[in-house]
């Protein structure tokens, strides 16, 4: 019997699987472990999560290939890797690495500042961020299998984040409303590909998972997103940088599940430390905004 | 009406109930042990099963559960779910809901980019099944009482043990409903079955 790797099924499906989750930014073993004992469906390994990224400045690539290595080793769950926008060689490596999948992530520094990188080529699902359905609708056109709101990463402020996921979902209705013949103008003006717009008008919703990124400090904040009908939700910096790790991983991946019970989110909430410090948006310059990286 | 429910902690829960209302069943999502009163059958999704087992203490559920399937209730696990019901896990010394006389692996196919899809032959249901393995675990060994249901390149990947039914592939991803609709039929013997009595 032939085997077929690489599908787009195979590729959507492992993101459906995440769903309910909590996905974590860890940057060595020992907290890949956490993470995984905490409940996390996956971890994402990096050299720096996103706020250390925006205090070191300069260019951020690639983690080094030992420290992803490290994670795989450490943990069973899933484990993601991020890749520079439009860097195909940086995700051939981490494709060749045997990572579960690559975040084609503007939380890096870009290396085009055209073009995204052709995810229908590779064996290993891609998730890429998006602002708006056009941004969303174009990633899923060059095949990535998973979307996630950009927000602002490393900032600890849930409001761009907000923005990113009610802006998409809005528009996603007003698609499955409209008639088919206004889908080719609707296109254009969202700067979307016309085939996957009338998808989504066909089946009434975005053909893969988007999950909720770029903000997430706490608890509510991931129950936030998921009321808001977020399939799920990674978190950068929120955990490790919070005051008590352990304590706030856990309480995550259970405000994640139990979105709705606001009794138990109050207890979840109690005695888990200090967050993150927050940035305000107005305190960012334009070169400081990761979310306007990705074309 | 027969009423499936998914267990709602994480995972594809929504593909699921989708297949189950496809089979004319109502579906449910199952999130407490009070939601085990309200189903005739129930269906561990797929996912990631330490954090699903995570959960499923955290909520107090493994003891009704256990109850659940010990009462003939049916149950399907499928990929991660089919962790859950193994009675040994390669490798570990713990099991989960450990009722299903069976051995798994789990991601015995390695990573992500070795996820695949092939046609299947299942017995009773269909010779060309969709197969879609994700991350998937294999069952490694059965005890005497288990039927094999399917095997794939020497692999055993679904099986049955009375009313506890397990599989290593994703049948709700796909649009053939003839895996949940063997299911269903488990579930509507097992309430004739319960009416006799």
């Amino acid at each position: 019997m032939t085997k077929k790797v690489g599908t787009v099924l195979v590729k959507r499906g492992m993101a459906e699987m995440q769903k309910g989750g909590v996905i974590m930014d860890v940057v060595n073993a020992e907290q890949a472990r956490i993470a995984e004992k905490a409940g996390a469906v996956a971890v994402m390994a990096l050299e720096r999560v996103p706020s250390d990224i925006r205090k070191a400045g300069g260019v951020a690539r690639m983690a080094d290939p030992t420290i992803v290595e490290e994670v795989m080793k450490a943990v069973s769950i899933p484990v993601m890797a991020k890749a520079r926008i439009g860097h195909i060689v940086e995700a051939r490596i981490l494709e060749a690495m045997g990572v579960d999948y690559i975040d084609e992530s503007e939380v890096l520094t870009p290396a085009d500042e055209e073009y995204h990188i052709l995810k229908s080529s590779f064996t290993v699902p891609f998730v890429c961020g998006c602002r708006d359905l056009g941004e969303a609708a174009r990633r899923i056109g060059e095949g990535a299998a998973m979307l996630r709101t950009k927000g602002e990463p490393g900032t600890g402020n849930i409001v761009e984040a907000v923005r990113h996921m009610r802006k998409v979902n809005a528009q996603v209705r007003r698609v499955v409303a409209m008639n088919e013949d206004e889908l080719m103008t609707e296109a254009k003006l969202l700067g979307a590909p016309y085939e996957i717009l009338l998808q989504i008008k066909k089946n009434g919703r975005l053909p893969v998972v988007n999950f909720a990124a770029g903000g997430v400090a706490t608890p509510a904040d991931a129950a936030l997103m998921m009321e808001l009908g977020a399939d799920g939700v990674f978190v950068g910096s929120g955990i490790f940088k919070s005051e008590n790790p352990a304590a706030f991983a856990k309480a995550i991946v259970e405000a994640t599940t139990n979105y709705k019970d606001y009794k138990l989110l109050a207890e979840i909430s109690k005695n888990i430390g200090t967050p993150m410090t927050g940035l305000e948006m107005s305190s960012l310059t334009s070169a400081d905004r990761m979310q306007d990286r990705g074309w | 009406m027969t009423t499936i429910g998914v267990l709602a902690l994480q995972g594809a829960v929504r593909e699921h109930a989708r297949a189950i209302e496809k089979c004319g069943a109502k579906a449910l999502e199952v999130k407490s042990a009070d939601d085990l009163q309200k189903i005739d059958g129930l269906i561990l999704p797929g996912g990631e099963s330490t954090t699903m087992r995570r959960l499923i203490d955290t909520y107090d559920m493994m003891k009704p559960l256990k109850r659940f399937i010990s009462v003939d209730k049916p149950v399907f696990g499928t990929c991660a779910g089919l962790i859950l019901l193994a009675r040994k896990i390669e490798g570990s010394d713990d099991n989960h809901i450990g009722m299903m006389d069976i051995v798994v692996q789990r991601n015995s196919y390695g990573r992500q980019v070795n996820s695949f899809e092939t046609s299947l032959e299942i017995k009773d249901v269909a010779d060309d099944f969709p197969g879609v393995f994700i991350r998937a675990p294999h069952i490694v060994s059965v005890e005497e009482d288990v039927e094999i249901l399917c095997e794939h390149d020497g692999r055993i990947v679904m099986a049955r043990q009375g009313c506890m039914l397990g599989c290593a592939f994703h049948p709700e991803l796909t649009d053939d409903s003839r895996v949940m609709a063997y299911f269903a039929k488990m579930v509507r013997a097992s309430i004739l079955a319960r009416i006799k009595r």
